[in-house]
């Protein structure tokens, strides 16, 4: 699209926090048992506790699983990563972005941070923002 | 089991697993309940209730139209619905109708219609040119399959496979298709499998990748089949024939869990606990160990998937797995035989009928019956599903003393 009017940007999905410039994860913490959740919560699954706090979950951490997925349903890019990453103890899914999908490039336990990227704008001009995890290489973000 | 009625398997059938083109569910699930009953030499007048089990049919093959056709005696039908576990949900049901002491005798079946279905996971993505808009527990914004990992079932089974070796620090994936080199040469004996070629290393390594490091020949083939069983109550069978008694089988333990929570169990199915959890009841329950068991039936819907189940069965160490199947162990000549049908690999996984197929597989062997890969001499087995969400059933079995 080429509409110049100020594209109003949404997350992907209602547990990513884009604030600008630092956009995290956030769960629903058990107030009891601290489980941590990433629905909309009934219940605490762990303990039946009703109380929730919302928390913002750790940026970075480490791949604690991980598919290279060839193979989808229709409409799914392939070859994509599917990970399953350990950010300081609540576990978290997504994809490994800005990384070769090869078993060369991707490897059990290295350190990975969370990235945003954009998954285009709609035709009411809304940009939807995605979150994946890329290889943490240590350096500073940009 | 904890209740004095014993409880036996009187009578049970798997069809041939592949593709039928001329067989509708009805009629796959039909054969396999007129050659259960032959089998256990009653028919459906014997039958006090029935349990039946078909996920993607959407009610074509319930329990009410199997029993159209092969005889509608008005006996309660439990139809049951468990993923992956199905079948054993419907065993499970009816072991727990004669338990209560409704009746002393009953059926269970399952039947899938599954060849050409490919795929099996989430519906497609969606409309690409929907509008962004928030939707369902999470609020997304649209479809999160491949975009926030995978929810097919080849990339959750490979991601649970990957989660072992990292938990207990292995690296060397090469294991998963040895386990699957295993399993196709164990179906070169068994007419009934969809499958039933060996295939090397090199082949199967270098097949059609799906899900790293699943290729094709380490998922499970999906395929039509049915499996159905008569169980009887122990006392029930006293008053049979001696040639019924002597090749009826024990159900030692009979066991359904689901998934407890653990952290990140809504995040990646935990399929681990809840059979371990099983797998604790049922032996407790059977009165034997994992170091009793001549032969094992667990759930191989990947090749990723078997490795974890030998630890959670308990049939290594904590931890033991990869050195578990490196020492031969699994192999049919080896101590504990696992998979000598073929597996969900290559007999093939028509979901409903599986864990009924389990249960005839180790009654094959236990009746000595099972021709030429007929385990020795074999006493006790145990049949092991899992159904993602998460369902578990574990059946023991143990031969007749008769």
């Amino acid at each position: 699209m080429t509409n110049t009017a100020a594209t109003t940007q949404v997350p992907f999905v209602g547990y990513l926090e884009l604030n600008a410039g630092d956009p995290h994860l956030v769960a629903h913490e058990c107030r009891k048992c601290h489980a941590r959740f990433f629905d909309r919560r009934n219940l605490c699954a762990s303990c039946s506790g009703a109380d929730f706090d919302l928390v913002r979950v750790a940026t970075r951490g480490t791949l604690r699983s991980f598919s290279i997925v060839a193979f989808a349903g229709p409409g799914v890019e392939v070859p994509f990563v599917a990970a399953l990453v350990d950010c300081d103890g609540t576990t978290v899914r997504g994809n490994l972005i800005n990384c070769e999908p090869t078993p060369d490039a991707v490897h059990l336990g290295m350190p990975v941070r969370l990235a945003t990227y954009s998954l285009g704008t709609d035709s009411n001009g809304v940009e939807a923002i995605n979150y994946g995890f890329e290889p943490d290489l240590g350096e500073e973000k940009r | 089991m904890s209740a004095s009625e014993e409880i036996w398997v009187l009578g049970i059938n798997m069809t041939k697993f592949g593709k039928h083109p001329d067989l509708d569910a009805v009629d796959l699930a039909s054969n396999a309940a007129i050659a259960a009953l032959a089998d256990g030499g009653v028919t459906m007048a014997d039958i006090g209730v029935v349990a039946a089990g078909n996920l993607l049919g959407n009610g074509a093959a319930s329990g009410q139209n199997i029993l159209k056709q092969i005889g509608q005696t008005g006996v309660p039908i439990y139809n049951v619905s468990n993923a992956c576990a199905t079948g054993a949900t419907a065993l499970r049901t009816v072991v727990m109708a004669i338990r209560a002491g409704e009746t002393d005798m009953g059926l269970a079946i399952g039947v899938e219609k599954l060849s050409g279905v490919g795929l099996l996971g989430p519906a497609a993505s969606g409309n690409k040119d929907a509008p962004w808009e928030p939707k369902g527990r999470y609020d997304a914004v649209g479809g999160i399959d491949g975009r926030l990992g995978t929810q097919a079932m080849p990339g959750v089974f490979a991601q649970v496979g990957m989660e072992y070796l990292h938990t207990y620090g292995q690296t060397d994936v090469s294991v998963f298709a040895k386990i699957s080199e295993k399993n196709h040469s164990h179906s070169t004996l068994n007419p009934l499998a969809a499958y039933s070629k060996a295939m090397t290393y090199d082949q199967i390594v270098n097949d059609v990748m799906i899900s790293y490091p699943n290729t094709r020949a380490m998922c499970s083939a999906n395929c039509d089949g049915a499996a159905a069983a008569v169980l009887v109550s122990g006392s029930k069978l006293k008053t049979m024939s001696l040639e019924q008694r002597r090749r009826a089988v024990k159900i030692s333990a009979s066991v359904l869990t689901s998934d407890p929570y653990q952290e990140a169990c809504q995040v990646l199915p935990d399929v681990n606990t809840l059979t371990r959890n099983a797998a604790k009841i049922a032996y407790e329950q059977a009165g034997v160990g994992p170091q009793d068991l001549d032969l094992v039936e667990l759930h191989d819907c990947f090749a990723t998937a078997e490795l974890v189940h030998y630890d959670n069965l308990m049939l290594c160490a904590e931890g033991d797995a990869v050195a578990f199947f490196e020492s031969g162990a699994p192999w049919r000549d080896g101590s504990t035989p696992v998979n000598v049908s073929g597996g969900l690999q290559s007999k093939g996984h028509p979901i409903s009928a599986t864990g009924i197929a389990n249960v005839w597989e180790i009654c094959h062997h236990l009746r000595g019956e099972a021709g030429d890969r007929q385990i020795e001499g074999a006493k006790v087995g145990l049949a092991h599903v899992i159904g993602l969400g998460s369902a578990c059933g574990v059946h023991v079995l143990e031969k007749s003393s008769v």
